[in-house]
């Protein structure tokens, strides 16, 4: 995106996390306060340039390319994801209220191509609010989510369909077609070593 | 006025309605994981329809401090992001320390 402005890329990449660092924590200072004669403004910008300073490689971090696409994208993501919650609420309310109560449940494994930590968190908390899964556990090394799901139907939108693994993934621009199914196993003892 | 009295208690009854579920399937749901279903969901969207219901009543009403409205949107976007990750921490612990899932046929416990 912004690459060849800086002379160094190191200097370049550093001074554009603080620089964004900074513009959002002085913003969310604007939104808190609203006050907005000169000291208020003044000491918001003291603050926000400290945190800044101190911790701008915990939002930016490193891996500039792309970033601001990517955030872009990630909002086109969002109105789908709230719709999911919408469905997924439904759902739970017509388990609980029917008479008969029809859950199912379930742990199943899976092995996506997902690596980077903000895509991992994206695709945990997505499986989190859509119907009838929970996400257990997930290991970055492999990608690898352990899932908890309420009945048969949610775990195979998550297994043969896998649309959220790929919308995920397009969301990061994150390797596509490899999302692979490693097997489908409950868990017999229900425990991990 | 009337019809913004409407939509905001559309919205808060909605809420309430979700929230109400998220307790039902708390009491009946046979074990941990199928509870967390219940509250884990149905308190996020819960919690968001009620804050939204007061933020169409805020715009509508005290037009003038419109700062407000937006710190309550933010309330709603860091309950949905924190939600889910507490849910997702309660059952990792629970997994980890090996509570049994509840499968189909067994008793309730």
């Amino acid at each position: 995106m912004e690459t060849g402005r800086g002379e160094e890329m190191m200097k370049g990449e550093k001074s554009f996390g603080i620089l964004i660092t900074f513009s959002v924590m002085f913003l969310f200072w604007i939104l808190l306060s609203c006050i907005f004669d000169a000291f208020h403004l003044l000491l918001g910008v003291v603050c926000s340039a400290i945190v800044a300073l101190a911790s701008h490689d915990l939002l930016v971090r490193g891996r500039r390319p792309k970033i601001l696409l990517k955030s872009f994208r990630l909002l086109l993501y969002i109105p789908w994801e709230f719709w999911q919650i919408v469905l997924a609420n439904l759902d739970v309310a017509y388990r609980v209220l029917h008479p008969k109560m029809p859950i199912d449940p379930r742990v199943i494994e899976f092995e996506t191509t997902l690596r980077s930590d903000f895509a991992l968190v994206t695709l945990a908390n997505s499986i989190t609010l859509t119907p009838g899964t929970i996400t257990i556990l997930v290991e970055p090394e492999r990608g690898k989510f352990w899932v908890h799901a309420i009945a048969k139907q949610p775990a195979d939108s998550l297994l043969v369909d896998q649309t959220m693994q790929r919308k995920v993934a397009d969301v990061f621009m994150e390797e596509k077609h490899g999302a692979t199914l490693t097997e489908k196993t409950e868990d017999k003892n229900g425990r991990l070593g | 006025m009337v019809l913004v009295d409407a939509i905001t208690i559309a919205f808060l009854g909605a809420g309430l309605f979700f929230l109400f579920v998220g307790s039902v399937g708390l009491l009946r749901f046979p074990d941990f994981y199928t509870r967390l279903h219940a509250t884990g969901k149905c308190d996020t969207l819960g919690a968001g329809l009620i804050i939204l219901g007061l933020i169409v009543h805020h715009f509508f009403y005290y037009p003038g401090t419109i700062l407000i409205t937006v710190k309550l949107l933010f309330l709603i976007l860091f309950i949905f992001i924190a939600n889910p990750t507490a849910t997702h921490a309660i059952m990792r612990v629970a997994y980890k320390t090996g509570v049994l899932p509840w499968k189909l046929g067994e008793g309730r416990k």
